[in-house]
């Protein structure tokens, strides 16, 4: 077996390899998958059919724990472990494959990951997206490499004839307690591969006590093994610090050509004329080709343009500057308006006017007029369009001949970068063979495969010319699928407790369904679904509405997405109004939560609850409180902090996890911001990876002060006016905390496990701007903060 | 002609002389271990050492390092200080999605090279260049004080002495 990753599952060295197979489990898996399609999910286990609604059940092609499809063992005793999800930086890669090793008992120093194709009907939901990878495949791959030691145990058994009670598998090794005898992993594969697969129900999992990996920090895991020390490093540890890891742009084909595409800068503008006479005279330049424009709603077709096709990339991009073309905006209607000053103030006027209902209980008009109104607040909160802008551009690789077509991208829903081409193309699915590298970040632009198509389209009209389509920085922040845009305009009512009485929200934001059909301007379930009718305050009146807000740019998923708007107004109100009660916020902040409770979401009008059982993921309010106190006695909340200093907090619960945040950060004289500190508090349940998922926090603690504090796309004219690092700005070193200390809640096995890419995102904003006011008295209500603290 | 060394090797390269560093890197010479991010020297992705300095290829013309050495993450494996930071990144898990992380460790090479001891505000300085989307910043910290054997000086906790603190009663 090699030691080294493949792009590709399929090209395992099957002669060296020998699968754990049942040949007729085989049969049946395949057929299953031609004769339902991509809509079932291929389950070796029927039994789970039934009730198929919530959670990984509910996901597209579902999900399997069949160890055949995930797990090979070679005769020289590696094992290769197949992961099925995107690494974009969160982990998975190692993460996942840590659980199966860790159930199968295999060392983790001869474990191989393979990275999947695109294939859901063989593995399961490959949609890298929401922070499900570990809540939706935990229990799956904890079976399939406890299947896989059965197995071996099985074969271990048979080659000692005793009975399977008599032997148990330690590392990388099944022993014979009553003898001590001993067969390597090695030494078992072949006749492991004959063994029956054991039904889902007859598993013994290992309990969290005999636990290797799973959950363990650097250095906490019992000795035995050979690794030098602690949690398995990551499995692309080394090759990113050698520079082999394999990104989309590092695919290099015989043949290749790289094309750079000009699209039109209005969303659903087309292409007047276009002149490449000065285009075609750069060295290099193969072809210049015309790529047909959209219309809203374009879901994920590209936005067409016109591409030069090159021999190697610096031609490409040379060649396409020195391209004239005239655009053709009337085609873009209304979108060639789009002016973001302007539409600030059309968010403005909306939210000052009723608003689809979302959430009504209560009386909030009358609690208004009633004798207890003893004083009301009322703020308005404003966050721009953002870019996901990961550091690696958008890239895809593309080869159509022969009916077939071979691609190869750094993409979060390969499926559907597969359904596509295959549709685009005319093609059949099987034809078609999506190759996923690592991702250089994603942040929920690269779930959507426009690049992909651009590139099959090229190859195609090339002849089967292999082409790597390559996006520039510009490309990447002047054509996004952007964070939407959103005015939060909050009322709250107090008594002459200060207590509150009564909260009225409206939430004006774009809709990311404006992409997939008619624009209603209003926000979708499950967009109102994180944190807007999710607000978990105890208070008698609320009423939540959603005034109308079209779309005029693509909007697109962006890390925690429309959590970030709700989070920043809600939490920074919650906030304004323990001020104007005369309250500490943190106390405040809990009476607004009220006591421990477990509420049914679908009791408070929540039917979407990130697609999770609601009699199972509760909105439990004692875990929302739990978090603030830890956060909030970590960093000393309620100490005497020096002059121009102050702490903020802010907690938000999102992808079914719970985290909160407190800053200590300091406005000088001058106006300039000093991150000193920030303690994170999260409870996502059962910790598979407890280091990543310190890195996730620390990670969206920085993005969500690129958020709060540099970041902002605006258009003008229908045209996005940023158009690299310098003006469309994110965070760098000098911006991060001194000091990020994360705490995580340990041990809560008896609550089921949420997300850990996204929840950490949310609170940073509105506890920073919370964090700003107590130390200058400054509110922040527009993002990002920009200049607004400058004094001079 | 251009010719230029790299990593030792010298290179005779007929491209235009216009063509970035970066760009020769990766479609003339196949080595891919630069990174792409902005193509306008503002997130440092592309870093490499030219005669021992860093500069941002993407926006280097070729023709600028005729007769110059160019020194690329491939080459730090055989560095002493490029395998310190190497190593300090391994075990303080620096990298996430690692798609800057060879531009971050040049960066970083280069100023453990200028400056064996750097202090927090001084490593800010010489990292500033380099975005990271994923938001590995204080770990990176952490690991330059790690690779200067200095880590009393590392203030990002990476690892967090409280914790795995139980709340719940």
């Amino acid at each position: 077996m090699s030691t080294t990753k493949t792009l590709n599952a399929a090209t395992a060295t099957e002669n060296q390899t020998v699968q754990i197979a049942n040949v007729s489990r085989r049969k049946f898996l395949g057929g299953m998958g031609m004769a339902t399609g991509l809509v079932l999910a291929a389950r070796w286990d029927m039994a789970f059919a039934e009730d198929a609604k919530y959670g990984r059940d509910a996901m597209p092609n579902g999900w399997t724990d069949n160890p055949n499809v995930f797990v090979s063992i070679a005769t020289d005793g590696s094992v290769t472990i197949v992961n099925h999800r995107a690494e974009m930086g969160q982990g998975i890669r190692t993460s996942l494959v840590m659980v199966v090793a860790d159930e199968m008992g295999a060392d983790w120093n001869k474990v191989v990951v393979e990275q999947a194709n695109a294939n859901e009907p063989k593995y399961g939901n490959q949609n890298t997206d929401g922070s499900r990878s570990m809540r939706h495949f935990f229990e799956p791959m904890r079976r399939v490499g406890a299947a896989a030691r059965h197995m071996l145990e099985q074969a271990a058994a048979q080659v000692w004839n005793v009975p399977v009670s008599d032997v148990t598998t330690t590392i990388h090794q099944v022993v014979h307690r009553p003898t001590n005898r001993t067969l390597s992993f090695a030494e078992l594969a072949e006749l492991a591969a004959e063994m029956k697969v054991p039904v889902a129900a007859s598993l013994q999992l290992k309990q969290p006590s005999e636990w290797r990996y799973i959950s363990k920090n650097p250095g906490a895991y019992p000795e035995g093994t050979t690794e030098k020390t602690g949690q398995p490093m990551a499995i692309d540890g080394r090759d990113i610090v050698t520079g082999k890891a394999v990104f989309g742009a590092d695919v290099a084909l015989d043949g290749m050509l790289v094309a750079k595409i000009v699209r039109p800068p209005v969303y659903c503008a087309g292409v007047k004329s276009f002149d490449a006479t000065e285009a075609k005279k750069v060295t290099g330049v193969v072809d210049v080709i015309e790529l047909p424009s959209v219309q809203m709603p374009s879901a994920f077709t590209p936005l067409g343009g016109i591409a030069v096709v090159a021999e190697n990339t610096w031609a490409a991009i040379k060649a396409s500057r020195a391209l004239k073309i005239e655009w053709d905006n009337a085609k873009a209607g209304d979108n060639a308006n789009y002016d973001s000053v302007a539409y600030r103030q059309q968010l403005e006027a909306a939210v000052q006017q009723p608003g689809k209902v979302v959430r009504s209980e209560g009386d909030f008009e009358q609690v208004l007029h009633s004798d207890s109104a003893n004083k009301t607040v009322e703020a308005s909160y404003y966050m721009p369009h953002l870019s996901q802008s990961p550091m690696e551009p958008m890239v895809a690789i593309a080869q159509v001949k022969n009916g077939k077509a071979e691609i190869w991208a750094s993409v979060q829903n390969p499926q559907l970068a597969k359904d596509g081409v295959a549709g685009q193309l005319g093609l059949k699915p099987e034809d078609v063979t999506v190759h996923c590298t690592l991702l250089g970040g994603g942040f929920g632009r690269k779930s959507k495969p426009d690049y992909i198509f651009e590139a099959a389209a090229l190859s195609a009209k090339l002849n089967g010319r292999p082409v790597r389509v390559q996006w520039t920085r510009e490309d990447d922040i002047q054509q996004g699928y952007y964070h939407t845009v959103s005015l939060d305009r909050l009322e709250g009512v107090l008594d002459s407790n200060g207590k509150s009485i009564g909260w009225r929200h409206r939430s004006a934001s774009p809709s990311i369904t404006s992409l997939f059909g008619p624009d209603s301007g209003h926000t979708a379930v499950f967009e109102n679904g994180m944190g807007f009718n999710t607000v978990p305050f105890d208070i008698p009146a609320i009423q939540l509405e959603n005034p109308a807000a079209p779309a005029h740019v693509r909007i697109g998923w962006y890390r925690a997405v429309y959590n970030l708007p709700h989070a920043f107004a809600i939490q920074s109100f919650a906030a304004e109004l323990a001020h104007e009660a005369g309250v500490d916020h943190k106390q405040y902040l809990l009476d607004l939560i009220g006591p421990a409770r477990k509420i049914n979401p679908t009791s408070i009008g929540e039917h979407w609850n990130y697609g999770e059982n609601p009699a199972e993921y509760v909105l439990d309010t004692g875990r929302l409180r739990d978090v603030i106190e830890m956060a909030t006695s970590k960093a000393g909340w309620g100490k005497t902090m020096p002059k121009n200093r102050g702490l903020g907090l802010a907690v938000h619960n999102s992808f079914v996890s719970y985290v909160a945040v407190v800053f200590d950060a300091e406005v000088t004289d001058a106006g300039e911001l000093i991150i000193h500190r920030a303690d994170i508090a999260v409870d996502c349940g059962p910790q598979v990876n407890p280091d990543r998922i310190r890195s996730q926090m620390e990670g969206a603690c920085v993005m969500g002060i690129s958020n709060a504090l540099v970041s902002e796309i605006t258009a003008k004219n229908g045209a996005i006016q940023q158009s690299n690092f310098h003006n469309y700005q994110v965070a760098r070193i000098v911006h991060a905390p001194k000091e990020i200390h994360v705490h995580a809640v340990n041990n809560r096995m008896d609550v089921p496990m949420g997300g850990i890419g996204e929840p950490g995102v949310p609170p940073v904003a509105p506890a920073l701007c919370n964090a700003i006011f107590a130390a200058s008295g400054k509110r922040i209500r527009t993002l990002p903060i920009a200049n607004q603290l400058k004094t001079s | 002609m251009i010719s230029v060394t790299v990593n030792g090797v010298t290179h005779q390269l007929d491209i235009p002389e216009d063509t970035p560093i970066l760009w020769a890197l990766r479609d003339h010479m196949q080595m891919h271990g630069t990174r792409f991010g902005c193509g306008m020297a503002m997130c440092g992705a592309c870093t490499v050492h030219l005669d021992g300095n860093p500069i941002r290829s993407c926006s280097t013309p070729i023709a600028f390092a005729n007769g110059k050495n160019i020194t690329t993450i491939e080459a730090m494996a055989q560095d002493s200080v490029g395998q310190k930071v190497q190593q300090a990144w391994m075990d303080e898990a620096v990298a996430q999605c690692g798609y800057c992380q060879s531009g971050q460790i040049m960066s970083a090479v280069a100023l453990l090279k200028s400056n064996p001891n750097p202090t927090d505000e001084q490593i800010d300085n010489a990292m500033a260049g380099n975005i990271c989307r994923c938001g590995t910043y204080n770990r990176i910290r952490k690991a330059i004080h790690s690779a200067a054997d200095n880590p009393q000086l590392a203030k990002a906790n990476a690892v967090d002495e409280s914790l795995f603190v139980e709340v719940k009663a």
